[in-house]
């Protein structure tokens, strides 16, 4: 299957088995449990794991597109950290589990859908630890999305990720997904938007005619376009140059991303005005997911002040060149 | 909201190219001075632009026929590229290589190609673009310069307002009325491109002094102006569909993201052990690769032969933010007055300027006017 056979694919089984109903299951926190058993047997846990070890060998680059179609229904089931986890077993030399529900994490960090995963692979630098059990309800982020905390759990293996994905793979990993799914999100958001603004009537015609909205939706689009851009391109970055290598491309990512997030949460509830911000309305569910997500996998200050601290040490002579380098796979 | 769409685009390597590129700019920017490198591509060198003529880097995917190098698209970006990084004075040049040639070798006839492109890919004749005038701002279909068939020709009656570089510049391409619009309906119609050498008589060039004290932007005004019967450019009454697939040329490119870049760069540099500074610079350093990431795809798509003016419009808007943002974003990073005598000078030069950024070559609400309406809203 060609890979954007599988995005298409994946993308209309999302809209056959994920909505508004689902991501008010998550944030009751409980499993959505249909959705999963519906979406798992496309086999998507073995998408990023190599051919070699009986995966479909995809890359990241296709594997950001999933994001953002998961993003675009609000990621309700954790089909993205349990793909990536699969990667991390497999990249350590571990068997992929064929059950369950499986999450990754930094080591001392909260774990995404924690409380349901049957295994966490938690990274301490290159280290890759395969936890089971004991993992307990943490705090829900703004979204009400399990981000949870491990308490007491069995460690079932020790490995080694191998050295292209350096220290902070898990960082990195949670960074690439969050900037894809809001991304994605950012999509559909501006498509509720845009149907919102060209149905609801005032003054005797839809607000889309008034200008002062089109001006905003269309910041809103431009926003949305940089985020899908440098998010893509980031993943395209990591195929290349493994994880450690596309650090600077994955963490410009999550800045934009992060950033388009906080405009265009404000652009889309000033759009939908009273209405936006009712519970029964779907807007929040994204939303809030916005908020959630910009702030895992490095916020934009922490990226800022990393890709900003570089710069300084390379000096200005040497800001473009390196930018123009990397992109043609010249080491900087 | 097809016309929205990014698809990524790596450039070619192209190590060798940006080497000569870097060492010859290192070589010809010896002596730019601050408020050079600050102008890009507004500054205007005849020198300098014959000189990149000589390297074989204008008209660069032209036909070898027409003065051009056979190279791709791509190629010609990292050319337009490193002119800006390096904040080189490409004005005499610009239009030409970016969009009057292009037209004319679309569009052209075989003479005009003939006459007129090598010129331009020497660096030896500069264009400027007549389209604005007084009364025709954003609201450009009702521009009122006319040209009136006489045998033989053509005569030129009107103003064209806000010419950047007409006083300096051989030829114009001007948007005219050759037909009087239709009382109701698209008033698009019955406009028409011509090509209008600035040495003609009747014509009469004013330049306009701007907030920094520079002359570069005129008033140019046509009076009985004769033009020769293959003044036409393309196909007559054409011209507003010719004029707006150029903007895709016009709006998309490098120039809409690179015009503050010197001074980020001197920024950096001068800010190497603020700490504080690291993270607002930081920003500044992923929107630039985000946005260039933008500008590839549009690269891409335009050498894939696509009509990308949406997307065109949509990255100089975020462009121009950025650009224009810049000074301002500095100053919440350091007092100007501390900073070195080159950050500050340009700091100084593009405060004034920046807020062109988002005017020429369509306004912000403009751009957003033409994103809007691909959302479907209006
Ligand atoms: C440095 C510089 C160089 C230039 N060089 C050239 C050149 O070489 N050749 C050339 O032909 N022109 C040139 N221009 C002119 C430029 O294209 C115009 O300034 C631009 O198109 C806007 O026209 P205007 O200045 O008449 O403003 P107006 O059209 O009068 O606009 C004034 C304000 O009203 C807003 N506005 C207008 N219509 C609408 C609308 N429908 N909806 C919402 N808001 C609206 C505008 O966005 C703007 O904010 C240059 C301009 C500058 C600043």
């Amino acid at each position: 299957m060609s890979d954007t056979m599988l995005v298409d694919q994946v993308t209309r089984a999302l809209a056959e088995h994920c909505d508004a109903a689902t991501m008010r299951e998550v944030e009751a926190r409980r499993f959505p449990r249909q959705a999963w058993d519906a979406l798992a047997p496309m086999g998507l846990r073995l998408a990023l794991v190599p051919e070699d070890q009986g995966g479909a060998g995809l890359g990241l680059e296709t594997a950001a597109e999933l994001f953002m179609a998961l993003g675009h229904h609000g990621a309700p089931v954790p089909l993205a950290e349990d793909m990536v986890a699969a990667m991390l077993f497999a990249a350590s030399g571990l068997e992929v589990p064929e059950d369950g529900v499986l999450t990754f994490a930094a080591a001392g960090g909260t774990v995404p859908w924690g409380a349901f995963a049957t295994r966490v692979a938690t990274v301490h630098g290159r280290r890759l630890h395969i936890l089971a059990g004991g993992i307990a309800n943490g705090r829900a982020s703004i979204s009400g999305e399990p981000r949870d905390v491990i308490e007491h759990a069995t460690t079932l293996a020790e490995v080694t990720l191998p050295e292209s994905f350096g220290d902070g793979s898990a960082r990195s990993l949670t960074a690439l997904i969050r900037a894809a799914q809001i991304a994605g999100a950012l999509g559909a958001i501006l498509a509720l938007a845009v149907d919102y603004a060209n149905t609801r009537v005032q003054f005797g015609r839809p607000i889309g005619r008034f200008q002062a909205i089109q001006q905003q939706l269309a910041e809103f689009a431009e926003e949305s376009a940089c985020a899908s851009v440098a998010a893509r391109s980031a993943a395209r970055a990591a195929d290349k140059r493994g994880l450690a290598g596309a650090a600077f491309e994955i963490g410009c990512a999550k800045i934009i991303a992060g950033e388009a997030a906080g405009k265009c949460a404000a652009i889309a509830h000033q759009v939908f005005a009273a209405i936006g911000i009712t519970e029964d309305h779907s807007l929040h569910h994204f939303t809030r997911r916005l908020w959630s997500w910009r702030e895992e996998g490095g916020t934009e200050r922490f990226w800022a002040q990393r890709i900003g601290a570089e710069a300084q040490a390379r000096g200005g002579a040497a800001l473009w060149p390196d930018i123009t380098a990397r992109d043609e796979g010249i080491a900087p | 909201m097809e016309g929205l769409r990014f698809p990524l685009r790596d450039p070619p390597p192209a190590a060798a190219l940006r080497a000569r590129l870097r060492d010859f700019l290192r070589e010809a920017g010896r002596d730019w001075t601050p408020e050079i490198r600050a102008r890009s591509w507004m500054g205007f060198s005849r020198e300098f632009s014959l000189a990149v003529g000589r390297e074989g880097w204008i008209g660069m995917g032209w036909s070898r026929d027409y003065g051009g190098h056979d190279r791709s698209a791509m190629e010609r970006l990292i050319v337009l590229e490193e002119l800006l990084a390096a904040g080189a004075p490409a004005g005499a040049h610009w239009i030409g290589d970016r969009q009057s040639g292009p037209l004319i070798l679309r569009l052209g006839t075989e003479e005009q190609r003939r006459t007129l492109l090598p010129g331009i890919a020497r660096g030896e004749l500069a264009f400027c673009i007549g389209l604005s005038e007084p009364d025709s701002g954003s609201d450009l279909a009702s521009l009122r310069t006319r040209a009136e068939r006489v045998p033989g020709g053509w005569v030129l009656n009107g103003r064209k307002l806000w010419t950047t570089f007409g006083h300096l510049c051989d030829y114009m391409i001007a948007l005219v009325r050759t037909s009087p619009a239709p009382e109701k309906g698209a008033r698009h119609q019955g406009l028409s491109q011509v090509l209008v050498d600035l040495r003609a008589s009747g014509i009469t060039i004013r330049p306009i002094r701007d907030l920094t004290g520079e002359e570069a932007f005129n008033e140019i005004t046509f009076d009985d102006v004769r033009l020769p019967e293959d003044a036409l450019i393309g196909q007559e009454g054409a011209g507003w569909a010719q004029a707006t697939s150029e903007l895709a040329f016009e709006r998309s490119g490098p120039d809409r993201i690179l015009s503050s870049y010197p001074l980020l760069a001197e920024s950096v540099t001068a800010l190497r052990d603020d700490p504080a500074a690291a993270e607002p610079l930081g920003r500044e350093v992923a929107r630039l690769w985000a946005l260039r990431r933008m500008s590839l795809s549009i690269a891409g798509m335009l050498e894939d032969g696509e009509d990308p003016v949406r997307q065109a419009a949509l990255v100089k808007d975020l462009g121009n933010s950025y650009e224009q943002a810049l000074p301002g974003n500095l100053r919440r990073m350091a007092d100007m007055d501390t900073m070195p005598e080159e950050v500050r000078r340009m700091h100084a030069y593009l405060t004034q300027v920046a807020p062109t950024f988002s005017l020429r070559g369509g306004t912000r609400e403009i751009m957003r006017g033409i994103i809007a309406k691909e959302l479907g809203l209006r």
